[in-house]
C-alpha cells in the first residue's frame, strides 16, 4: 500500500470508530428514551388518581387501582428503613473514623459483597430467617429483605459523603475541646448531611424498586392490610401480577404503576447526583 | 488498672524520674480517652459487626438450609440435568447453564457497546456535554428491574417474534445457535434486555479507568502523527484490566439479575444451544418455584441454588474489586 | 512550687546534650515556672521519626515562637503540645507537662480546651453561621444560656477586633466573611473556650498583608493574657512578635533563646546560616 493510501485508510478508520462510538451512544440513550416512551404512552391511561386511591377491581372487571399495594411498599421500606438507615449509617461512621485495622477492612469489604449479592437471594435469606420460623409469610420478612438491600449503598455513601469533609473542620473542632464524637455528629455530619441524605433517599429508591426480595417473603396481597405479619401487597409484585394477567386493561395499570415507580427513581437519582457533585473544594 | 498505667508512664518517659507531686496533680487521670468517644466508638463499632454478622449469618442459613441436598445429591447436583419435582429429583445443571449462557451472552454484546459509550464520553464528548450524557446512561441503570421485564414482555418480545426471530432463521437457521421457532420468549430476549441492564456500570466504570489515564500519553501519539483514533487504541490498552474488572462487575449483575429474565426467558428446564428456546436461569427458578415448593427436598434445593449463586457473585465481585484495587494503587483514585 | 519544676529538668541536663543547657539558659531566664515543658520528646509518623529528643521550655505569658525549614518538624511539635499529632496516626514518647501535669494522663479533650489550637488555613465551621461559630465549643460541650452565649460572642469578637465589622453579619455563614476576617473569627472561636495556652500553625500565612498585620497586632494584645506558641516561616514576623524563639532543624531542637539574642548573635552556625537567610 502506497503511503497516500495508507493515509487515507487511516483517516477512514478514524472517522469510521469515532462515528462507531458515537452510534452506540446514541443507540443507549435511544434504548432509555423507548422505555419511557413506552411507559408512558401505554399507561397513560391509566395515569389517573383512581390508580393510588382504589383498591384492585375484582379478577376480570376493568378499573381499580393500586391503592393497597403503595401503601404496602410505603410499609414495607418503612420496616427496611427502620433497621437499614440506623445500621448503615453507623457502620458508615464507623469505617469513615476507622481507615486501618483489619476489623475495618474486613467489614467496607463485607459492604462491597453485600451490595453484590444478587436480590433474590437476599430474599432466599430473609425467608429462612423470618418466614420459616414465623411459618407464614409477613410484611416483617420483606422488610427485613428490603433493608439488607439497603444497609450497603447507606454504609458506601455515608462513609464517602464523611471523607469528603476537609479534615480541616474535624481538626478545629477537637482542638477546641470538643470531643471526637460531638465533632462528629454537630460539625463534619451536617457538613456531609445533604450527600447522606440523598444517599439514603437513593437507597430508598432502590428498595421500593426491588421485587425479587419480595416474591417469598411478603408475597402479595389483593386486599388491604397493614398487619405485619401478614402478607402484604407492594408496587413491584403488583406490576408484575397485572403484567402476567391476560387482561389488557390490568397490562395497561402495570404499565402506569412502572410509570409512577420509574420518576420516584429518576427524580431521587437525578437530585443524588446533583447534590453528590458540588463537594467541598476547600 | 492504675498499676498497669504506671508502669506504662514509666516506660514512656524512658529514664526520666516520675515526680509524684506533679502527678498528684492530675484529676483527670483515670480518663486517657473520653468517655464519650469510647462509647460511640464502640456504639458505631457494633453497628459496623452487623455488617458483618449479616453476610456470616446469610452464610450460615444458607448452607444449613441447603445442607439435606446437599447431603443428599452431592456433586450430582450440578452434574445433572433432572430438575424433577414430582420425583423429588432435582438437578441444577439446566439452571446453571442458563445463568452462564445469559450472562456471557450479554456481556459479549454489552461490552464492545460500553467502551465504545465510554470512548465516547471520556476521550470525545466536549466537556460540558459528558455529565448530562453520563448521567443519562447512568440513569438506565435506575430502572427498576420489573419494569425492564414489563418492556420485555410487552415490546421487545413481539419484536423478537415477529420481525427479528423469523429473519434469524431464515438466515441462519442452519446454525444451531439459531434453530427452532419463534416464540419471542426464550434465551435471546434474556440475552438482550441483560444487556440493556449490564451497560451502564460497564460504562461507568470504563469511562473511569479511560479517564484516570494521562493525558500525556495521548498528546504523546498525537504528536507522533498518531490519529485520533490511534491514540485511543493506546488508551484502550493501558485501561484492558479495568476494562475487564468493569465486565466482570456486570457479569456478576447479569449473573445475579431476576424479574426481566425470569419475565422473558419462557422458563424451561432445558438445555439447549439455541437462542431461540426458552431456558431457565438460577435466578428465574427461585423466583418461580421458591414459593410454590412443597416438598422439603425441593425447598433445600432451592436454597443450594440461591447459595451457588451467592458464592458465583461473591467470586466475580472479589476478582473484579481486586483488579480495580490494583488499578487504584498504580493511578490513583478510580471511581468505581 | 517553682523548686519542684526546676529539679528534674536540670537533672535531664545532665546527661543531654548541648541542646538541653541551652534551654536552661532560657529557663533562668525566666521570671515564672513555665507554662508548659516538653522533655525528651521524640514523635513519629508511622515509622517515620519527625521529632528527635526535644526538650523545650514554654514560658508563661509571653510569645514563643518555633521556626525552622520545612519539614523541621516545627509543626509536629506544635501539634504534639495538645495531642493532635496523634488524631492523625501520630505517636510520641517522652512527656509534655501542663503545669507540671502529664498531658498524656489526661483526657486529650480536657487538655484541648486548655490548650486551643488556630491552624495555617482559616477553618470556621461551614455549615454555622458566625455567631455560632464563636460560640461553638461552649455550645457543643453544653452551654445553653442564650444570654450568656450572645455576651461571650460579642466579647470575643471585639477582643480579635473583628465585632465592628461583622456585627450585622452574625447570621450569615462563617465561610462568607474575608480570609483575613474567617482568621480573626476562628481566632475569636479559640477565645470564646477561654484556654491558657494558645498554639498558632502559621496563622498568617494565608492572608494578605493587611491582614497579616492585624494579626499580628492581636497576638501582641493577647499575649497578656495567654501563653502563646507560634509556628511561622516568615522570619521577619517571629522577630517582631515573639520574646522566645525556637529554631528547629531536621527534627532536632538546635537552640531556643531570647528573639533578640537568637536574631543577633545565635550560639549556632545552623541557626545563624537560617536567620540571615542563607539557606530554608
Amino acid at each position: 500500500m502506497s503511503t497516500a493510501a495508507l493515509y487515507t485508510w487511516r483517516k477512514f478508520k478514524n472517522a469510521m470508530m469515532l462515528s462507531m462510538t458515537g452510534l452506540s451512544l446514541l443507540a443507549v440513550i435511544g434504548v432509555l428514551f423507548l422505555i419511557l416512551a413506552y411507559t408512558v404512552s401505554k399507561g397513560i391511561n391509566h395515569i389517573n388518581w383512581d390508580l393510588i386511591t382504589q383498591m384492585p377491581a375484582p379478577v376480570g372487571e376493568e378499573g381499580g387501582g393500586m391503592a393497597n399495594a403503595i401503601v404496602g411498599s410505603l410499609i414495607l421500606v418503612a420496616l427496611g428503613s427502620a433497621y437499614g438507615i440506623p445500621v448503615g449509617l453507623f457502620a458508615g461512621i464507623y469505617l469513615a473514623e476507622t481507615e486501618k485495622g483489619w476489623f475495618a477492612r474486613t467489614v467496607r469489604f463485607l459492604t462491597e459483597v453485600l451490595n453484590g449479592i444478587p436480590s433474590i437471594v437476599i430474599g432466599v435469606v430473609a425467608f429462612i430467617v423470618v418466614v420459616l420460623p414465623m411459618k407464614r409469610f409477613s410484611a416483617l420478612a420483606g422488610g427485613f429483605a428490603l433493608g439488607i438491600l439497603m444497609i450497603p449503598l447507606i454504609t458506601r455513601t455515608t462513609e464517602e459523603m464523611i471523607r469528603l469533609v476537609p479534615s480541616s473542620f474535624r481538626e478545629a473542632g477537637l482542638a477546641l475541646g470538643i470531643p471526637r464524637w460531638k465533632t462528629m455528629l454537630f460539625v463534619i455530619l451536617p457538613a456531609a448531611f445533604k450527600g447522606i441524605f440523598t444517599g439514603i433517599f437513593l437507597s430508598i429508591a432502590r428498595a421500593i424498586g426491588e421485587t425479587a426480595p419480595l416474591l417469598f417473603t411478603a408475597l402479595g396481597n389483593r386486599f388491604w392490610s397493614t398487619e405485619l405479619d401478614q402478607p402484604i401487597a407492594s408496587m413491584t409484585v403488583f406490576i408484575y401480577d397485572y403484567a402476567r394477567a391476560p387482561f389488557d386493561d390490568w397490562n395497561q395499570q402495570a404499565w402506569a404503576a412502572s410509570f409512577i415507580l420509574i420518576m420516584l427513581v429518576f427524580v431521587l437519582n437525578i437530585i443524588f447526583r446533583f447534590v453528590t457533585r458540588k463537594t467541598y473544594t476547600a | 488498672m492504675s498499676l498497669s498505667m504506671q508502669d506504662h508512664n514509666d516506660q514512656r518517659s524512658g529514664q526520666q524520674a516520675v515526680r509524684p507531686a506533679a502527678r498528684a496533680l492530675s484529676l483527670g487521670g483515670m480518663f486517657r480517652k473520653n468517655p464519650g468517644d469510647l462509647i460511640f466508638e464502640n456504639v458505631t463499632r457494633f453497628f459496623a459487626f452487623i455488617v458483618l454478622a449479616l453476610v456470616v449469618l446469610m452464610v450460615y442459613e444458607m448452607t444449613v438450609q441447603s445442607w439435606p441436598s446437599i447431603q443428599h445429591f452431592g456433586f450430582s447436583f450440578v452434574s445433572s440435568s433432572d430438575w424433577d419435582p414430582v420425583n423429588d429429583l432435582y438437578g441444577a445443571l439446566p439452571f446453571i447453564y442458563g445463568t452462564l449462557f445469559s450472562s456471557l451472552g450479554a456481556l459479549l454484546l454489552a461490552v464492545p457497546l460500553s467502551v465504545g459509550v465510554a470512548i465516547f464520553l471520556s476521550e470525545i464528548a466536549p466537556g460540558w456535554l459528558e455529565q448530562p450524557l453520563s448521567m443519562l446512561v447512568e440513569l438506565l441503570a435506575a430502572i427498576p428491574s420489573i419494569v425492564y421485564g414489563l418492556f420485555g414482555i410487552f415490546v421487545m418480545v413481539p419484536w423478537l417474534q415477529t420481525d427479528i426471530q423469523p429473519f434469524l432463521i431464515e438466515e441462519f437457521g442452519w446454525m444451531p445457535l439459531f434453530e427452532g421457532a419463534p416464540y419471542g420468549f426464550g434465551m435471546l430476549a434474556a440475552i438482550l434486555i441483560l444487556t440493556i441492564m449490564i451497560l451502564p456500570i460497564i460504562t461507568s466504570i470504563s469511562r473511569d479507568v479511560m479517564r484516570a489515564i494521562p493525558d500525556t500519553q495521548r498528546e504523546a501519539a498525537m504528536a507522533l502523527g498518531a490519529t485520533r483514533w490511534e491514540a485511543i487504541r493506546i488508551v484502550l490498552t493501558g485501561s484492558k484490566s479495568g476494562i475487564l474488572s468493569a465486565a466482570l462487575l456486570g457479569l456478576g449483575r447479569a449473573v445475579g439479575e431476576t424479574m426481566a429474565v425470569t419475565m422473558v426467558i419462557g422458563n424451561s428446564a432445558d438445555i439447549s444451544i439455541s437462542v431461540l428456546n426458552p431456558a431457565h436461569t438460577m435466578a428465574s427458578v427461585l423466583a418461580n418455584e421458591f414459593a410454590e415448593a412443597t416438598s422439603q427436598l425441593y425447598v433445600s434445593s432451592l436454597i443450594e441454588i440461591a447459595l451457588l449463586l451467592f458464592v458465583m457473585t461473591l467470586i466475580l465481585n472479589a476478582i473484579a474489586r481486586g483488579i480495580v484495587w490494583r488499578i487504584t494503587k498504580r493511578y490513583g483514585a478510580v471511581a468505581a | 512550687m517553682y523548686d519542684i519544676m526546676q529539679q528534674p529538668l536540670k537533672r535531664s541536663s545532665m546527661s543531654s546534650t548541648q541542646t538541653a543547657e541551652e534551654k536552661i539558659s532560657v529557663a533562668t531566664d525566666m521570671e515564672t515556672a513555665p507554662r508548659m515543658e516538653a522533655l525528651r520528646l521524640n514523635a513519629w509518623y508511622g515509622k517515620t521519626q519527625a521529632l528527635f529528643n526535644v526538650s523545650l521550655e514554654i514560658p508563661r505569658n509571653k510569645v514563643l515562637a518555633i521556626i525552622g525549614p520545612s519539614g523541621c518538624g516545627k509543626s509536629t511539635f506544635l501539634r504534639s503540645l495538645n495531642r493532635m499529632h496523634e488524631e492523625v496516626g501520630g505517636r510520641i514518647d517522652g512527656r509534655i507537662l501542663l503545669d507540671g501535669e502529664d498531658i498524656m494522663d489526661n483526657d486529650p479533650v480536657f487538655l484541648r480546651r486548655k490548650v486551643g489550637m488556630v491552624f495555617q488555613k482559616p477553618n470556621p465551621f461551614p455549615t454555622m453561621t458566625v455567631a455560632q461559630n464563636v460560640v461553638a465549643g461552649l455550645k457543643l460541650n453544653g452551654m445553653r444560656d442564650r444570654k450568656e452565649l450572645a455576651r461571650i460572642t460579642e466579647e470575643n469578637l471585639r477582643r480579635v477586633a473583628l465585632w465592628d465589622e461583622v456585627k450585622d453579619a452574625l447570621n450569615k455563614p462563617g465561610s462568607s466573611l474575608s480570609g483575613g476576617q474567617q482568621q480573626r473569627l476562628c481566632i475569636a472561636r479559640t477565645l470564646a473556650v477561654e484556654p491558657e495556652v494558645i498554639l498558632m500553625d502559621e496563622p498568617a500565612s494565608a492572608l494578605d498583608p493587611i491582614s497579616t498585620m492585624k494579626i499580628e497586632e492581636l497576638i501582641d494584645e493577647l499575649k497578656k493574657k495567654y501563653t502563646i506558641v507560634i509556628v511561622t516561616h516568615n522570619m521577619q514576623q517571629a522577630a517582631r512578635i515573639s520574646d522566645y524563639t525556637a529554631f528547629f532543624y531536621m527534627g532536632k531542637l538546635i537552640e531556643v533563646g531570647k528573639t533578640s539574642k537568637i536574631f543577633t548573635k545565635p550560639a549556632h552556625r545552623q541557626t545563624e546560616d537560617y536567620v540571615t537567610g542563607s539557606f530554608g
